[in-house]
């Protein structure tokens, strides 16, 4: 049982990273995209995830649930040593959250929209930025339990250069899912040409990030390279996201929106197992050796087997509906796009 | 402040935002069922526009409820990590299940929010009513989790070790069913005074009567049948800490002297070190009668239970006073209002009986607040009864405090921007919502 539920914990956090960061990314979009298309980007992007953030988002708490109720060990050493990036992640969910909805549900509709509109785009940077600089500090073998002092305990172990980079391509990765997500959305030849223009631009930024964060392994002595390139199933990870990269190029090319959408979800996929896999079965790596192994500090038995039928039951139930909510509000472009100006 | 005062604080305070917005999440989808209904049964309009107005409003309140859930489930870990490595896989059971039903709640949102026009009516209402379903699902089985901190069960506890761990028992623990109970419908209270009240004040401004007037009964006779109702499961809910709780009880009553016969303090200022209570009417023999059902039966006081196990009695006991207090007035409301629906019409015209409407408005919540007070309060010093004490599980990290501020600043930041939105709405409502106003203007 303990191995169905190591699979939905990793595709929890998946999902997160797709489809959570996929949201985040409509955010970073509207961000960088030059003030003339910006009320376009957002009313595409609105479109896109206006009835489905919710429903998005509900893969980080699941994520969660699973942690402290299986893994109570790795979740509270999590949030003791990864305190405060937590809580400027929270910080970015909460923002971003409201903002949305407030962007969207105010009744009046004036000078307000500025501000939501601010927070919105920054908290949306926010979230991703320190989920990976998190993720970063948990295998860089940068946590130290026994530190003595406030800075190396709480801070030192995640203000790194290899965060930062990793920080950065997770962003670059949100931004480049949404602008592919959103070229299946609109029916408009002239946007399709922009959103397509945008996400060969996030294709860019993610090679470039990409670049940086075995810069920054290479210069903190992270023998990330080895780690990816050591095993077949990282080989061939990156080798099929290097190949699949090349080929969402060509689905731009010919407008296949679902391919190409198809093509970036993989691709992403691809990373986070190369990502991964090498470390298996250890989440966390302290800095004197030692780990955190998802299958030594698992929870009593008889909770592992409780919490698979609860996660088997609930995607019975979840499931069929995700994806008819999915087919009826994500797919189909709208027959009309109206901008009010 | 002190690291630990501060964690509890930043707790406390989070946990009272978030259940604001549960019970909303909890209830409203039910109004809106029952607006949904009667316009696809009778057609008329203006209850359609009131399910969008209601639906609008949700909307908002459901994401701020969402993150701050979401900051919850963080927070467990960030402020109690020695609680919950040892809690979580005891008491995750209800959790994971939770989880489910809000992944259903959200999904059946986002079709009912925006399955206008795209959803045959039936289907989108049946949403509508899953909403509500999963969301009070979620409520119930959250507080499940709290109730196994008041009344641990699943486990054995031995040479500090925990084994034979149940997570099936540990969810069906002994307070789960009382305090589910009395959350319940401590939600319809809450929620539905909260709207009428809204709704009754502005009735009496005389704005957008027709429109007005099917919420207000909506969400009145909603809240009034609850509020008759909540007495008696709270009477379930102190019976069930006279046994298992005693030092909760005594902390609620201020009680300090082990009696039978023992009375019920109504009022009073409870005097920790002298351990006596001042300017309290007493009623004799009620106490024994509330927490054994029998006058004669003695009631533990907070003498014979260990000074370093004591909960704050003050606290406690004011909180109490609050919450039953309100209740009682509430179900007087309800009684009025239940004659003016049945016998004496002529009331639901008169200003009076509106205005008690618009005093009734926060009640509920504050009810809503000051039990949860009681209950996590009258734990301490316990954070799971009998097995941990609440200063053994903060977490190492020094400097909880400025979390604290920084905590603060976001949820005052939050309120009122939540309230500016919800206030722009109402005045929104001729133009947006209800089709009798002169001013409606078609919008989608
Ligand atoms: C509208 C809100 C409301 C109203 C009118 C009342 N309560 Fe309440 N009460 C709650 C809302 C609430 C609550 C916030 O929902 C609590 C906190 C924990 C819980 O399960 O419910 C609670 C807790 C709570 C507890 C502690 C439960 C525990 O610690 O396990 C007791 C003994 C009572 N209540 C008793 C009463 C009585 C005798 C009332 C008489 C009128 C009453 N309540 C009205
Ligand atoms: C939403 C309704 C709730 C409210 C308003 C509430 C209120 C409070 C308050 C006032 C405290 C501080 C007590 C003190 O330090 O003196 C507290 C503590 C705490 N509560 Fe609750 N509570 C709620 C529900 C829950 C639930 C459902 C859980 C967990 C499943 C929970 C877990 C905790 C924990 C872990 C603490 C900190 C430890 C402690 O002080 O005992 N609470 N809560
Ligand atoms: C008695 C206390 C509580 C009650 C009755 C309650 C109930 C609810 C309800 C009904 C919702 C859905 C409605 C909405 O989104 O507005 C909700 C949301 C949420 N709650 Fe609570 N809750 C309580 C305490 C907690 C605690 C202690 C946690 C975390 C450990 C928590 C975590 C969450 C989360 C993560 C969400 C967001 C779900 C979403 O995204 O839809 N809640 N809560």
């Amino acid at each position: 049982m303990i191995f169905v539920v190591i699979v939905f914990l990793w595709t929890s956090i998946c999902l997160y990273l797709l489809l959570g960061g996929a949201d985040f990314g409509a955010g970073i979009v509207e961000l960088v995209v030059p003030r003339r298309y910006k009320l376009q980007v957002r009313t595409v992007m609105t479109r896109a995830i206006g009835p489905i953030w919710e429903a998005n988002h509900m893969w980080l708490i699941i994520a969660i649930v699973i942690l402290f109720v299986g893994f109570p060990k790795i979740y509270t050493t999590m949030s003791t040593f990864m305190h405060i990036p937590l809580v400027a992640m929270l910080l970015g969910i909460i923002a971003r959250g409201t903002a949305f909805v407030f962007r969207n549900y105010d009744a009046v509709d004036d000078h307000w929209q500025t501000l939501y509109a601010r927070i919105f785009m920054w908290s949306s940077v926010v979230t991703p930025f320190f989920l990976g600089v998190i993720a970063a500090a948990t295998v860089s073998r940068t946590i130290d339990p026994q530190a003595g002092d406030f800075f190396s305990a709480y801070i030192g172990s995640w203000l790194t250069w290899f965060g930062g980079a990793i920080g950065l391509f997770t962003t670059a990765i949100c931004g480049y899912l949404a602008s592919t997500y959103a070229i299946g959305t609109i029916a408009q030849e002239t946007d399709q040409t922009l959103a397509i223009r945008i996400a060969k631009r996030f294709i860019y930024f993610v090679v470039v990030t990409g670049a940086l964060v075995f810069l920054a392994a290479v210069y903190s002595k992270i023998p990330l390279i080895e780690w990816i390139f050591s095993g077949a199933i990282g080989q061939l990870a990156i080798g099929l996201a290097t190949v699949s990269l090349v080929l969402t190029f060509l689905a731009f090319r010919k407008r296949k929106a679902v391919v190409s959408r198809i093509l970036a979800g993989f691709q992403v996929v691809m990373i986070l197992l190369a990502a991964t896999y090498q470390h298996y079965p250890e989440l966390v790596l302290f800095k004197n050796g030692q780990g955190l192994s998802l299958l030594d500090h698992a929870g009593d038995e008889k909770t592992i087997r409780a919490l698979a039928w609860a996660l088997l039951l609930g995607s019975v139930l979840i499931l069929p509906f995700l994806f008819y909510l999915m087919r009826v509000f994500g797919n189909r472009p709208a027959q009309t796009d109206k901008y009010d100006t | 402040m002190d690291d630990f005062i501060a964690a509890r604080s930043q707790m406390a305070m989070s946990l009272g935002f978030h259940i604001v917005f549960s019970c909303i999440g909890m209830v409203m989808p039910f109004f809106m069922a029952i607006a949904h209904f009667i316009y696809l049964r009778t057609g008329n309009a203006v209850y359609k526009g009131l399910t969008k107005a209601w639906s609008k409003g949700v909307a908002i309140l459901f994401a701020t409820g969402a993150v701050s859930g979401t900051m919850l489930s963080f927070e467990l870990g960030l402020l109690w990590p020695t609680f919950m490595e040892h809690a979580g896989p005891i008491f995750g059971m209800p959790f994971s299940l939770e989880g489910t039903a809000f992944f259903i709640e959200a999904i059946a949102l986002g079709f009912f929010l925006y399955g206008w026009d795209r959803l045959k009516p039936w289907f989108h209402w049946t949403t509508g009513v899953i909403v509500g379903l999963s969301g009070l699902a979620s409520g119930i089985l959250v507080v499940a989790a709290n109730a196994w901190m008041n009344s641990p069960a699943g486990f054995d506890f031995i040479d500090g070790q925990y084994v034979n761990i149940d997570p099936i028992q540990a969810m069906f623990n002994d307070a789960w069913f009382s305090q589910a109970l009395h959350m319940a419908l401590a939600a319809f209270v809450a929620t539905g005074f909260a709207v009428s009240g809204i709704h009754a004040l502005m009735i009496l401004k005389r704005k957008n009567l027709v429109f007005h007037r099917a919420a207000f009964r909506i969400s009145a006779l909603s809240a009034c049948f609850a509020a008759v109702l909540q007495p008696i499961s709270g009477d379930i809910s102190a019976k069930d800490i006279a046994s298992r709780q005693p030092a909760k009880l005594a902390a609620m009553e201020a009680h300090f002297e082990t009696q039978a016969n023992a009375p019920l303090l109504i009022g009073g200022i409870p005097d920790e070190t002298t351990e006596t209570v001042k300017y309290a009417v007493k009623l004799p023999g009620m106490l024994s009668f509330l927490a054994h059902g029998d006058v004669t039966k003695p009631v533990t006081g907070l003498k014979d239970i260990p000074r370093e196990n004591w909960p704050p009695v003050a606290i406690t006991h004011y909180a109490f006073q609050v919450m039953v207090a309100i209740g009682m007035s509430l179900v007087l409301l309800a009684f009025l209002y239940f004659i003016a629906l049945t016998k004496r019409k002529k009331w639901l015209e008169s200003n009076w009986l509106l205005r008690l409407f618009v005093i009734a408005t926060p009640l509920g919540y504050i009810a809503v607040e000051a039990g949860w007070v009681v209950t996590e309060v009258g734990r301490q010093p316990w954070i799971i009864h009998g097995v941990m004490r609440t200063a053994d599980a903060v977490t190492p990290m020094p400097g909880i405090v400025y979390s604290f501020y920084l905590f603060t600043a976001v949820f005052i930041s939050l309120s009122a921007i939540v309230g500016f939105l919800l206030y722009r709405q109402i005045k929104m409502v001729g133009k947006l919502y209800d089709v009798t106003d002169p001013a409606y203007q078609q919008t989608d």
